[in-house]
């Protein structure tokens, strides 16, 4: 009985925990990203998908580069050295962007449903550029140890039926999101420049007043979107693949954690990151072996007791999506109603 | 330097092509209270505003300590040692108290710690609540957030857009209280005001506005015994 508790505990930590918290961690950064964007710069950036895919791009082709040039980071993916590149290109694209795009229409002082639009057509400029440069098909960069702790050497410690495997993607996804949050955090908190941005955020007309110059605000809360976007984007893909059409995808799930948890609050961003990757990875899961453990023998289902098939993994953060908009429009953590 | 602290005269201008302004002036000598009264629709608001440079002025000089600022944008006044309190939406809702008095000090380069505490020391409530957002405070510990971000650039002249909006009588009080303690320590006062009697009593003088030109301009007291003010102004 209690062999067959623990067979269950270790088979839903490998199959729902330990991916929902990686694919959770990286909906989290996605989604601070695009939650910055909204409180500072006051509009729901439809672009944030591509900005990953482009971050990402940079991120493989300096990957590629290291690679070429035998420069690796041994166990660690090598990726994580690119990384500074990609974040540096990214920000480099965004700032150009604010340059020619958004700052014409923040001097007209646009809505933000105008600049929504705005920045669909971004998107689309964006989106060609990376499909320009890299291509449409599928990336794999992930190299160095595969596995953390993989399902033999788990079933031969513990000497259960059931294996745990953590892939090395998803214990760097974890640790990256949590140093990159406290980093983001402590910024905002406690220097002069984070704190600035949240007067900024809060009361755009007093931080004016109070001599905070808002284009030095707008310039860092692009390049804190590019770092975001750029280290969400690598973990996803090192984690699955990369693939452009997935990213701009990942708009979806991104938009409703931001949204479930409260536009233009940083900590209902990765609340909802969590929220929306563990129902997601729950409602999409065959639950037929943790149950076939849970239950007496007669009990165990005969089908796969999967509630829906992963193609419909998006409809989940939709439905989501819909719920908190209806219920609560403000999401978790009081952000800004959509 | 000769004349009053704070010089605007015969200020013409408004949002729009119609002037809402029509030959308007006001002075301020240093420590002085001055406050303007006046009709809703008087410009009351709008005069204070082109003191600050947030309306173009078609006519007009504003000078601050002998030196012509007309010309200048209101962050600059701000740095020339302008203070404003903007009337509605005048703190930072999500920050802490003390946040908000280190964003009134943006501008700073030295230590704010000092003026911090000054501002403490003036409004000691803010001190018990200096780590609670200051969105969550009380009508008037707001209005107290509001006057201390704008003391924090150490202005030598401050101006309120009716402080005492929305605050009961007793806060009322109390909040002239404080701003006659800080006229006190040498910053000359400008401020607009709905209850015009209770602020013309502690003013040292005061302006009436009727349709944006100045109508009477006396002492506060000269002003509360005159019977045409009060018959036209302060309800009788």
């Amino acid at each position: 009985m209690l062999l067959d508790l623990l067979n269950a505990l270790v088979a839903l930590t490998n199959f729902v925990i330990v991916p929902a918290t990686a694919y959770g961690a990286q909906l989290a950064l996605g989604a601070l990203g695009v939650t910055l964007t909204v409180a500072v710069l006051r509009f729901t950036n439809v672009a944030h998908g591509d900005t990953m895919a482009f971050g990402t791009m940079v991120t493989i082709l300096a990957t590629w580069g290291l690679q070429a040039l035998g420069i690796t980071a041994g166990p660690l993916p090598t990726a994580l050295l690119a990384l500074p590149v990609g974040v540096a290109a990214t920000a480099g694209l965004l700032l150009a962007t604010d340059r020619l795009v958004y700052r014409f229409y923040r001097q007209q002082r646009a809505s933000s449903a105008v600049l929504l639009i705005v920045s669909i057509g971004v998107m689309f400029v964006m989106n060609g550029l990376v499909r320009f440069i890299i291509g449409v098909d599928d990336q794999r960069f992930d190299d160095g140890t595969r596995f953390l702790v993989s399902a033999r050497d788990f079933k031969a410690w513990s000497g259960l039926d059931e294996g745990l495997a953590i892939k090395t993607s998803q214990g760097i996804t974890v640790l990256t999101a949590a140093v990159v949050m406290i980093a983001l955090f402590w910024f905002l908190n406690r220097t002069r420049t984070g704190k600035s941005m949240r007067a900024f955020a809060d009361n755009r007309d007093l931080a004016l007043l109070s001599g905070i110059d808002p284009e030095r605000v707008v310039a860092i809360t692009w390049i804190l979107v590019a770092a975001l976007a750029t280290i969400a984007g690598t973990l996803y893909g090192l984690d699955k693949s990369f693939k452009p059409f997935t990213y701009f995808q990942l708009l979806l799930p991104i938009f409703a954690a931001a949204i479930v948890g409260g536009l233009g609050s940083p900590v209902g961003a990765i609340a909802g990151g969590f929220i929306i990757s563990f129902s997601e990875v729950a409602l999409t899961y065959a639950w037929k072996k943790v149950l076939g453990y849970l239950l007496p023998l007669g009990l165990a289902p005969d089908g796969l007791a999967q509630l829906l098939g992963t193609e419909y993994k998006h409809a989940v953060s939709f439905i989501i999506l819909v719920l908190v908009l209806l219920i609560k429009p403000t999401g978790l953590f009081k952000g800004t109603s959509t | 330097m000769s004349g009053p602290f704070l010089h605007a005269t015969g200020m013409r201008g408004g949002y729009g092509a119609a002037d809402i302004l029509h030959g308007c002036t006001l002075s301020v000598d240093k420590g002085q209270i001055a406050v303007i009264v006046g009709p809703n629709g008087a410009g009351k608001s709008t005069a204070m505003k082109a003191v600050f440079g947030m309306l173009p002025l078609r006519e007009g000089h504003v000078s601050l300590g002998g030196r012509d600022i007309t010309s200048l944008a209101p962050q600059a006044r701000v740095a020339a040692g302008m203070g404003f309190v903007p009337q509605t939406r005048n703190i930072f809702p999500s920050m802490t108290v003390e946040e908000n008095l280190e964003m009134g000090g943006f501008l700073r380069r030295d230590d704010i710690r000092p003026t911090i505490e000054q501002v403490y020391a003036l409004f000691p409530i803010l001190r018990d609540k200096r780590h609670q957002a200051a969105g969550e405070l009380s009508g008037g510990q707001r209005q107290q957030v509001a006057v201390g971000r704008a003391l924090m650039t150490k202005p030598q002249l401050l101006m309120l857009d009716e402080p005492t909006a929305g605050v009961s009588p007793i806060v009322m009080d109390e909040l002239f209280d404080r701003i006659i303690e800080v006229a006190r320590t040498g910053i000359s006062i400008l401020m607009v005001e709905q209850n015009a009697r209770q602020a013309l009593e502690i003013a040292d003088i005061g302006y009436v506005l009727v349709q944006g030109a100045n109508r009477f301009t006396d002492t506060g007291a000269a002003l509360l015994a005159d019977p045409e003010v009060r018959k036209s102004f302060l309800g009788g």
